[in-house]
């Protein structure tokens, strides 16, 4: 059963100059509900790596660096 | 024969299963009632931000406060909202806790919205009574839920999706079979009593706008303990009667009319008028809304750009700070003013859900399901119209009282062989190299369910989908993930695929319509109160079939006037002529 990967616009953005993650940061990653905020492990920052949100905004608002912007899905924008 | 080393045994004497609304609270309430028995709370995502209130609550949909109603007036009110099925002691357990309950979440420090006098500002939204009570600053609730967790050391235990009940010799609930969601270990939990507190099955049908995530419900609400019940031979109830929720078209949150209508804004159609006489969740409203959507009046809309400056201001404060804080953006996105624009309105995909309708996992007065030593709260037990304060209130019953049937009781011996033919099956997609992936097997139930499923219900349509259904029950052994993540969306999804079998079957079993939209059943358009004035149960027969079976209602302890069961049925505005 072959499979093929496809590109998806995710609506989390995080910016990698505010974003903290490298000293331990993990409080985007722990909040959210859906579990799809992960460490990137080129960059050492938390990126979405699921596209599959609820635009319900912990990850913004806990963030304590303001890194993170919650924008809604394209879909539904 | 003992477990293989991959498998990992806990041992708690109360395990609550998902920390979102009445979770938390079943918890403190097991730790109030037996102090030195060990309480687990386990949850999927975090319980710092978990479950449909994740980002905090604007207001109490169903508060019985002294003075402004009764305990008896709401038991009216949900009675006529739910054409008389119902378990009036359920509900009456619920309304005669509501105060204390609302007494006690203020000592905690939320805070709800008070009058110049200082007495709770009750808003009246419901058809009959007074029930809805503000909470502006809603936003700080899974906070102080949070730190009463910590204050009463209840074990906390995040990322672990339950996925199995398990049951003694006796049939008694003993524990659960667990997955981690991000290293996919799996993980048995041994109890003497276990609460389920898994919210809503919001994850049934698609949204308009093809997103699968763009849900009504928090999409982690996805309808795990609905599966894990009815695997475990409990019974379901109610599952025809749907929850449909009338919201804002592709954000698809809520419309709060609960919150504008107070202040003066409500639903309107395409010429602007108001065609529903009352904004109160009940499936005959529904029925207008869909009818007006359908019938060349609409779209629907939110109407609010006739309202003062100020009351604008506060309702954009409440509606864009709280629960989904969202909204502001996406309107802002598509230019839409509530001073010079009316807001689109649509109405949800299905789902089970007790806060706003009656379907879900069978619960009596106690919080008790059909299964001994198991125990159901919030949106995925069957109390009607319980909203979050009755997942409150039924989580503090069911804490309790799963703390005192723990008392006394051993660890039961565990089931190897099944323990480890679940294992198997569980972690089953991560073995394969290739296959169907999660998200499109969802995408495919999902797609079924809109299209054969959704009201107007008919016979040869529900059919057809259900057969397609079973069809795809050779899908499940090609399922592939690639990682932790992929393997708790395959399971999600193979919980999706038995709610929607739910909603297929309970829907064909009930032959008559009732509930407004919610059961509108386009073969047999009457109520008929002579053969169906009857819950509706689901379950798993000794054949390992879904099958449906009727339970009599309990007599009623709040009797209704001739007059008083139609309150409902005119809930269309009458033109003058």
């Amino acid at each position: 059963m072959p499979i093929a990967s496809q590109i998806s616009m995710v609506p989390v953005v995080i910016d990698d100059d505010k974003c903290i993650a490298e000293k331990g940061c993990r409080t985007c990653i722990d909040v959210c509900p859906l579990d799809v905020l992960w460490i990137n492990e080129e960059t050492g920052k938390a990126h979405m790596k699921y596209d599959e949100c609820w635009y319900c905004m912990p990850c913004e608002t806990d963030c304590p660096t303001d890194a993170v912007t919650v924008n809604i899905p394209y879909l539904l924008r | 024969m003992t477990l293989p080393d991959d498998i990992t045994v806990k041992d708690v004497d109360i395990l609550v299963i998902g920390g979102g609304t009445a979770g938390p609270m079943a918890a403190v309430a097991a730790k109030e009632k037996s102090p030195n028995a060990s309480v687990m709370l386990l949850e999927k995502a975090n319980v710092k931000r978990s479950g449909a209130i994740s980002m905090g609550m604007d207001g109490l949909n169903n508060a019985v406060v002294p003075g402004h109603s009764t305990p008896e007036d709401y038991v009216k009110e949900i009675t006529i909202a739910n054409d008389g099925v119902l378990l009036q002691k359920g509900v009456m357990t619920y309304a005669e806790n509501s105060f204390k309950m609302i007494q006690k979440l203020d000592a905690w420090g939320v805070y709800f919205q008070k009058d110049e006098t200082g007495e709770y500002d009750m808003k009246k939204v419901h058809h009959l009574g007074t029930y809805v009570l503000p909470m502006p600053e809603g936003h700080n609730i899974k906070k102080i839920l949070y730190r009463r967790l910590r204050r009463h050391r209840v074990t906390v235990e995040n990322r672990y999706q339950a996925i199995r009940l398990l049951k003694d010799d006796e049939g008694n609930a003993c524990g659960c079979i667990s997955l981690n969601t991000r290293t996919a270990e799996i993980v048995v939990i041994r109890a003497k009593s276990v609460v389920m507190c898994t919210g809503a099955a919001g994850r049934i049908g698609l949204p308009a706008s093809g997103y699968l995530y763009g849900t009504y419900e928090n999409p982690s609400n996805c309808g795990d303990g609905h599966s894990m019940a009815y695997q475990a031979g409990a019974e379901l109830t109610g599952l025809e009667c749907y929850q449909i929720n009338p919201l804002l078209k592709d954000y698809n949150g809520p419309a709060c009319a609960y919150v504008t209508g107070p202040l003066g804004g409500y639903t309107a159609n395409s010429k602007g008028d108001r065609f529903i006489e009352c904004d109160y969740w009940s499936g005959q409203m529904m029925m207008e809304f869909y009818n007006e959507l359908q019938g060349g009046n609409g779209p629907v809309f939110l109407k609010l750009d006739h309202l003062a400056e100020e009351t604008i201001q506060e309702i954009e404060h409440v509606l864009h700070t709280n629960e989904r804080p969202s909204r502001g953006r996406f309107h802002d996105g598509r230019g839409v003013d509530y001073r010079t624009k009316m807001v689109e309105m649509h109405i949800s995909e299905i789902g089970f859900c007790a806060g706003h309708s009656a379907s879900g996992v069978w619960t009596n007065e106690k919080g008790e399901t059909t299964i001994p030593g198991l125990y159901g709260a919030g949106d995925m037990a069957s109390i009607p119209h319980s909203y979050m304060l009755g997942a409150f209130v039924f989580g503090e019953i069911c804490g309790t009282n799963a703390a005192e049937f723990a008392e006394g009781r051993d660890f039961a011996e565990l089931d190897v062989a099944y323990i480890t033919a679940e294992r198997d099956r569980i972690l089953a997609p991560m073995k394969r190299t290739d296959g169907i992936p999660p998200s499109q097997f969802e995408y495919k139930v999902r797609r079924l369910v809109n299209d054969y499923l959704q009201p107007p219900k008919v016979t040869k349509k529900m059919d057809i989908g259900l057969q397609r259904l079973i069809a795809m029950e050779d899908d499940i052994q090609h399922l592939y993930a690639r990682d932790a993540h992929e393997l708790l969306r395959a399971n999600e999804a193979q919980h999706i695929f038995d709610c929607a079998q739910m909603a297929a079957v309970a829907s064909m079993y009930r032959q008559e319509s009732r509930w407004g939209l919610y059961h509108h059943y386009v073969d047999h358009p009457e109520t008929n109160n002579e053969d169906w004035f009857c819950h509706v149960q689901l379950y798993k027969n000794e054949s390992g079939e879904m099958v449906c079976k009727k339970r009599a209602i309990d007599p009623y302890v709040v009797e209704l006037d001739d007059s008083e069961k139609n309150a409902y049925a005119q809930m269309r505005v009458q033109q003058a002529d």
